[in-house]
């Protein structure tokens, strides 16, 4: 074997590391780092395993609340109570650049690693949810961006096969999200994907390297030099042929993910584990010394023992590897028959690497030789923090006069627009019926799903409006919680708790950094005010390409919980002759509108404005009016405003029943708006379309005003039109038409070519 | 012309399907299996088009080069 | 009365099949691990959906050969009643249990919606009883009827030969169809391409029956349909008439 690279300036750098760090790492070690310790403490301070760029700000989060039984920080994923003794344990996560390099393998992954971090709790994973955004896939007709439109489909089809093929085959039916298309994200795709899962409180297992003594077993499969292209260097020379051994990505085995999460529950039932942690970014290095720092306890391992499938691997590509499907377990002494009988059982590869002992060491040996020897809480804990320059960037412009389009053609266009179209050619590609427990379909407005063995009924969903969050990173940002929180309303959920994906530009741009100091600082007041604590979640930095930064995205997973069968409710009409109500305002104002993205093809103007007070007690107010058995079905406005809220509950059912609207009272309120389009397609926030039976309206109103919501018939269910009236002008749209525009058009794109 | 392509996961690269296919030999019977990798065999039939072109679309279409080898081999 | 749901590694629908037969039918039902040799004990043996060997080299061609599958081949033999869904149907199939393959889809995509399956034949354990649903309507079997059912698979395209498929009509082995809303067989109503729309089909004995559509997961209205109870409630009539009528084991004079 060659000898390792001599630590030089160059080779410092070329691991990320500042002459600063470096200092630090001296300080820490008592000596110069050698290359293999040099790689460990690369990957571990690296904005992806350490967040030194983001901590002060993840800091600002609210963590604590009655119902947190595990907190975010603490371990691979937070816990939240949902009471008879049982919890769930839920996390978001990030790959977007592997998915822009090889979008279905990095899709893939990306779900493979969120699903063990669920696992690793103890928790049985039973659903997921994913927030995907990509460039446009529309537009080719303009022969300068054909390439670019054709790359953004590729992208798009390749992430949803890998997800569909991961969740599929590990049999987690992947039940909601969201996805929205945007030049902003052209070369930089966004795959945050979402897992939750269910446990006993007594259930909860941490990934501490408790137990002097204890031995430490490597499960899973075997180590190979994946997601070593990208490290800085090799310890032999880098020919071509040795390119050649280093994958640029990791390739998920999802069938290997399914016996690896069975066989780690039995396990764990057995009670022979006294600590597990799965290998995700950073591998073998990452598990090792966050268990032993957790514990504040040292781990010795053995490289030799590490079940390997590539010869000549030096400790470094070990350590550093990023090979898939792995855990790190710590077993109660005495007991380690259990493990080799249930790995066996399960046909998993499986080995006794090493031993937790008392000196607070992360010791790294090769048969008899200690290759690297760090103290692990350091390691784990002690990465340097940076706070970021922060520079407000400069508001969008405003909107001024556009051009009159006529509604009757704005409205399917917005329908027809790929961010706003159904989502059916996506989840017609996801199993979301396994495990028997989706009570509500993709394509309404917050997944639900019955939990059988705890009796518990979940409703979940993920929100961000990036274009909120460029004009105004705060304002969106709160509306992001905002929405989430009334789509769980709608669903008859009340929310629980929150996990968080950041994805923004390059942070050392102080333009990047302000959206992102500004971002957290309405998720935070808003998860404040909505009493849903941030359980955990992940931060992504560094999205953009010579064109800029992506818009800034912090996307919002919620979950809530829905208290009797009875109370679960779906968006579209579900009778002719029921009444249409309006709670909330009429509204007024088109800035950061989809309507001036789709129509004008421009992101101007001042996002809508969010009022906490007004927010909470309509959410309120829907679900009294859903558990009083009132509400036939609920639907939040957003996206293209009113009209598109209108025309979704006619087309999104299994049949589609028409709408006859009047505006015309409104003529005398001097809110509303005079101009057709901001009439019909504001984005004001707080708004809710219920549909109730005709005699039920009257009551349903004065419930209502009664808790000081402003509400508006706005007419009644039925025919084959949806039919808006206002001051002297009608819209009549045909079903059919706006039903074909909305179901079919990202299958069109997608197909036609 | 007749050509023939073979597409195989590159050599570094995890092949799942691989792995399967040899803990199902060695549970058939064959202990002895190392190893397994399972790939794309592809018989095409074309006209007009030269050894060069073919090892473009060998290259962009038929093998993804981030995780795959190709092997073209081309008979008059 | 006995059940097993067979757990193959890759399985996925096990926990489903299993409390649908504990929980609503209160069955004595059990799970079995592939490894284990006999299931001679058993009188309905499900073989649940999934990925068994992540559908590796094909789908169920490396299940086919788990050691329990030498005894779930004996019991259908003697007469057992074997349900075999989605993957289980596929692992039947390369066992040679039942005729024919299952394929790719024809749309090349994994696909998961509700369809219409319309019931050929009333006359098998799987599809001849009267179910009561939660709001008191009844469903009752009949040649016609359609069932509303998930489906969710990639390689459901049912083929076989012409003689395969001649026979399997003049047997009445042909026991779903996919179907539109009004019961007509079109091509539209198929979701994969398989042959003559078959969804779901019975060996010549017609105890052993395959279906890709998923019925356990269409027995809680909460889940938007509960016609899978058809099947279920079927075969648990039968199974429990076969070993009322099994006379008890008495040993034979000679």
């Amino acid at each position: 074997m060659n000898p390792d690279p001599a630590i030089t300036p160059e080779l410092v750098e070329k691991h990320g590391i500042t002459p600063d760090e470096f200092q630090r790492i001296r300080g820490i070690l008592g000596r110069d780092p050698n290359f293999t310790e040099l790689g460990i403490f690369s990957v571990m301070w690296s904005e992806h395993c350490s967040y030194k760029n983001s901590k002060p700000e993840l800091r600002k989060f609210p963590t604590t609340g009655p119902g947190v039984l595990v907190k975010a920080g603490e371990e691979n994923a937070g816990v939240i109570d949902i009471g008879d003794g049982w919890a769930i344990a839920f996390k978001m996560e990030s790959h977007n650049h592997p998915s822009a390099i090889e979008p279905f393998q990095g899709a893939a992954t990306g779900v493979g690693g969120i699903i063990r971090d669920i696992f690793t709790m103890g928790a049985r994973p039973v659903f997921s949810l994913n927030s995907l955004r990509f460039g446009p896939i529309t537009g080719n007709g303009d022969s300068a961006r054909a390439a670019a439109v054709a790359h953004n489909r590729r992208l798009f089809a390749g992430v949803v096969a890998g997800i569909a093929h991961y969740g599929n085959c590990i049999g987690i039916p992947t039940i909601g999200g969201e996805i929205y298309f945007d030049e902003s994200y052209e070369g930089n795709p966004l795959v945050n994907v979402f897992c939750l899962g269910v446990l006993r409180h007594d259930e909860i297992a941490r990934g501490g390297a408790v137990g002097i003594g204890n031995p430490v077993f490597y499960v899973g499969a075997e180590t190979g030099r994946d997601g070593l292209a990208g490290a800085a260097f090799a310890s032999r020379d880098l020919t071509e042929e040795s390119k050649q051994d280093r994958p640029a990505v990791q390739v998920g085995d999802p069938f290997r993910e399914k016996l690896l999460l069975e066989a780690c529950l039995e396990l764990l039932a057995s009670g022979a584990v006294a600590g597990i942690q799965d290998m995700g970014a950073a591998g073998l290095t990452c598990s090792t010394c966050e268990t032993a720092s957790r514990a504040g306890t040292g781990v010795e391992i053995d490289l030799d023992l590490v079940p390997k499938r590539e010869p000549g691997m030096t400790p470094y590509e070990i350590m550093l590897s990023e090979s898939q499907e792995r855990m790190l377990i710590i077993v109660t002494k005495g007991r380690e028959q259990i493990v080799r009988d249930i790995f066996k059982k399960w046909d998993l590869p499986y080995a006794e690497v090493g031993v937790v002992k008392d000196d607070g060491m992360m010791r790294v040996r090769k048969g008899p030789d200690t290759v690297a020897e760090i103290p692990a809480h350091k390691l784990a804990e002690d990465a340097p923090i940076y706070n970021r320059e922060a520079t407000e960037r400069s508001a969008l412009p405003e909107i001024g006069t556009l051009p009159q389009v006529d509604p009757l053609e704005a409205l399917p266009a917005l329908l027809a627009h790929p961010s706003i179209a159904s989502k059916n050619w996506v989840y017609r590609q996801y199993d979301h019926m396994v495990r028997a427990g989706t009570c509500v379909l993709p394509g309404s407005d917050a997944a639900v799903f019955l939990v059988r063995e705890a009796n518990k009924i979940l409703a979940a969903t993920s929100d961000c409006n990036a274009l909120y969050c460029a004009t105004n990173p705060r304002e969106g940002a709160k509306i992001a919680v905002a929405e989430a929180a009334r789509n769980l309303a709608c669903s008859g959920a009340r929310p629980l708790a929150v996990t968080d994906n950041l994805n923004f530009g390059n942070p050392y741009k102080p333009e990047n950094f302000w959206q992102l100091r500004e971002c957290v600082e309405g998720l935070a007041e808003a998860c404040r005010e909505f009493g849903t604590p941030v359980t955990g979640g992940n931060v992504s930095l560094y999205n953009q390409s010579p064109a800029g930064a992506i818009d800034p995205t912090p996307t919002v997973g919620m979950v809530g919980i829905i208290d009797s069968p009875a109370h679960i409710t779906t968006q579209a009409f579900k009778h002719a002759g029921d009444a249409i109500l309006l709670l909330g305002d009429i509204g007024t104002g088109l800035g950061a509108s989809h309507y001036i993205k789709v129509l004008h093809g421009k992101k101007i103007g001042q996002p809508p404005t969010l009022d906490f007070a007004k927010e909470k007690a309509l959410h309120e107010a829907v679900r009294s009016l859903i558990r009083m058995g009132l509400v036939r079905s609920a639907h939040d406005c957003s996206e293209g405003g009113l009209a598109v809220a209108l025309a979704e509950c006619c087309i999104s059912g299994e049949t589609q029943i028409g709408a006859e609207i009047d505006l015309t009272p409104f003529d005398q309120n001097p809110d509303a708006p005079r101009d057709p389009a901001d009439l019909l397609f504001n984005e004001a926030q707080g708004r809710i379309i219920i549909s109730v039976r005709r005699e039920n309206a009257s009551a349903a109103l004065a419930l209502a005003s009664w808790q000081n919501i402003p509400a508006y018939r706005l007419g009644f269910t039925g025919g084959d039109y949806l039919r808006i009236k206002s001051s002297g002008r009608e819209w009549p749209w045909p079903l059919p038409g706006l039903r074909t525009a909305w179901w079919n058009s990202i299958a069109r794109t997608m197909e036609d070519g | 012309m007749k050509a023939k392509v073979t597409v195989m996961p590159k050599k570094s690269v995890l092949d799942p399907q691989g792995v399967a296919v040899r803990d199902a030999m060695r549970h058939h019977g064959l202990p002895g299996v190392g190893s397994v990798r399972i790939g794309k065999f592809m018989e095409i039939e074309i006209d007009g088009a030269n050894e060069a072109q073919l090892h473009e679309i060998c290259r962009d279409l038929l093998s993804n080069p981030v995780i795959e080898d190709y092997d073209l081999k081309v008979e008059a | 009365m006995k059940a097993a749901v067979i757990r193959f590694p890759g399985s996925n629908c096990d926990q489903d099949c299993y409390h649908v037969l504990k929980e609503t039918y209160a069955l004595d039902v059990e799970y079995v691990w592939h490894k284990e040799a006999s299931v001679e004990q058993f009188d309905l043996i499900v073989l649940p959906g999934g990925f068994s060997y992540g559908d590796y080299l094909r789908c169920g061609a490396i299940a086919r050969y788990s050691p329990v599958m030498r005894s779930v081949a004996t019991e259908a033999e003697r007469g057992k009643l074997v349900l075999g869904i989605c993957n289980g149907f596929q692992i039947l199939c390369e066992a040679r249990l039942l005729p024919g393959a299952l394929i790719r889809n024809n749309s090349l995509h994994f696909v998961c919606e509700h369809i219409h399956a319309r019931l050929e034949n009333m006359e098998t354990p799987y599809t001849h009883t009267e179910v009561t649903k939660a709001d008191g309507k009844l469903l009752t079997a009949r040649t016609g009827l359609l069932l509303k059912l998930p489906i969710a698979h990639g390689e459901g395209n049912y083929r076989a030969d012409d003689e395969t498929l001649r026979d399997l009509n003049r047997n009445n082995q042909i026991i779903l169809r996919y179907s539109d809303e009004r019961g007509a067989i079109s091509g539209e109503a198929n979701p994969n391409g398989s042959a003559e729309n078959i969804a779901g089909i019975t060996n010549r004995a017609g105890n052993i029956f395959g279906l890709m559509p998923h019925p356990e997961r269409a027995c809680d209205p909460l889940l938007g349909s509960e016609d899978g109870k058809l099947i279920f409630q079927s075969v648990v009539e039968t199974a429990m008439k076969k070993t009322k009528t099994a006379a008890p084991t008495t040993k034979r004079v000679t």
